[in-house]
């Protein structure tokens, strides 16, 4: 799908065992099924259905989405860290499209 | 005995509600925009001169949604709005036309050259038209660039104003008044003044008069237009000010007037004038 953009804010070093906001966004008309067009003909369902993330190849998150969620759809969660790293965010499309983005991250 | 339980606990729930909605029931005037923990914003300040005996103070709408949505603005991430400045930013950079140009051909760094444009919008322009930022932009398009002029309520013109106007984001609103924009002023004024539609509204009626009241479920605001073009959650787009200045003018069953025609041009000089003062807030979210 065209104009799909992860985006993902996370601080760029943390303490050990302290928690940090992840915040996570991205680009999507999340095209929920339920909607016609001008014709009255089904628009049809694309939407992100999975959401991921893992810190050094730990899973971190792993969330299903449903049709009701609004475009764009954004996700906030804590995490903790032992050691400095990569997380690994993945968003996976209806379509088949897979999109991954990825954020090293410091021990303070 | 679970049955009765559980209802009880419902109860206590809607109660909850309850008392939520009551400790929302007055905008919060104390709440302090500060986005991106660094740019502290003027969200209130003395009314402008010309507004004596009608306003005290010009206060953002920023002020009169609920705290979820308030915060939504303190962080770019977060705000919604910076997906379509990511568009305009990157049209600003897109040769289009036939002259082979694109804004930053002419304008080069949009932070630069459009820094202070939005707080000064609209004006009148070299030929004594007072024009609105979406009309530089088209004479632009079509004039130097060769390009098709957008539509004034398109997608791509609110993302290109969003992104414009958020170069000017923090400055105060400080339009001209006086001079050549003075029968504008006027002609605008008298607009907001007069009672239009089946119900016979004026702007003052909700937004001067009323202000702080619910209509229906929600606040009204002064209408200050600050934050234009704002990210609407109603509509999970950005919104230009001619839109909303539309919706309401048809919500007083009236036939609205036509978005970037003269008399919501004139309407915007008057309603931006009665904010001279606040911080260029756009694109700022609203409900």
């Amino acid at each position: 799908m065209a104009d799909v953009k992860p985006r993902v804010k996370i601080p760029s070093s943390a303490k050990a065992g302290e928690a940090f906001t992840v915040k996570t966004l991205i680009s999507h008309s999340m095209e929920s099924g339920l909607r016609k067009d001008g014709d009255g003909n089904p628009i049809p369902r694309q939407i992100i259905n999975r959401f991921t993330c893992e810190f050094n190849g730990t899973s971190v998150v792993d969330m299903a989405l449903e049709p009701a969620i609004s475009a764009n759809p954004y996700i906030e969660f804590d995490a903790q860290i032992d050691a400095a790293g990569e997380f690994t965010f993945t968003w996976y499309d209806d379509d088949g499209s897979v999109y991954t983005t990825s954020n090293g991250i410091e021990l303070a | 005995m679970t049955f009765r339980a559980k209802k009880t606990a419902a109860l206590a729930i809607a109660m909850s509600f309850a008392i939520g909605n009551t400790a929302t029931a007055e905008p919060d005037l104390d709440a302090v925009l500060v986005i991106n923990d660094e740019l502290e914003m003027v969200t209130i300040t003395e009314a402008p001169a010309h507004l004596e005996g009608a306003l005290d103070q010009a206060i953002s709408g920023w002020h009169f949604r609920d705290a979820a949505t308030r915060r939504l603005e303190t962080d770019d991430f977060e705000n919604p709005a910076f997906l379509h400045v990511e568009q305009g930013l990157t049209a600003w950079e897109t040769v289009e036309g036939t002259e082979g140009e694109s804004c930053a051909s002419c304008h080069g760094s949009i932070e630069e050259s459009m820094k202070g444009l939005r707080a000064v919008l609209p004006k009148v322009n070299a030929d004594g038209e007072l024009w609105s930022m979406e009309n530089y932009i088209n004479d632009c398009r079509e004039n130097r660039m060769g390009a098709e002029a957008w539509g004034w309520n398109t997608a791509p013109m609110r993302d290109m104003t969003a992104a414009i106007a958020l170069q000017s984001r923090g400055m105060p609103v400080n339009v001209a008044i006086d001079g050549p924009a003075q029968p504008y002023w006027e002609q605008g004024k008298e607009l907001y003044y007069k009672r239009h539609g089946l119900l016979d509204l004026s702007c003052a009626s909700c937004h001067e008069e009323n202000n702080g009241n619910y209509i229906r479920a929600d606040h009204l605001s002064q209408g200050q237009i600050n934050g234009f073009p704002v990210y609407r959650l109603k509509q999970s787009n950005m919104i230009s000010l001619h839109n909303r200045f539309y919706g309401c003018v048809r919500d007083t069953r009236a036939e609205s007037y036509e978005r970037g025609g003269p008399e919501f041009r004139a309407l915007e000089l008057y309603v931006a004038s009665r904010g001279n003062g606040l911080s260029v807030e756009a694109p700022s979210v609203r409900n």
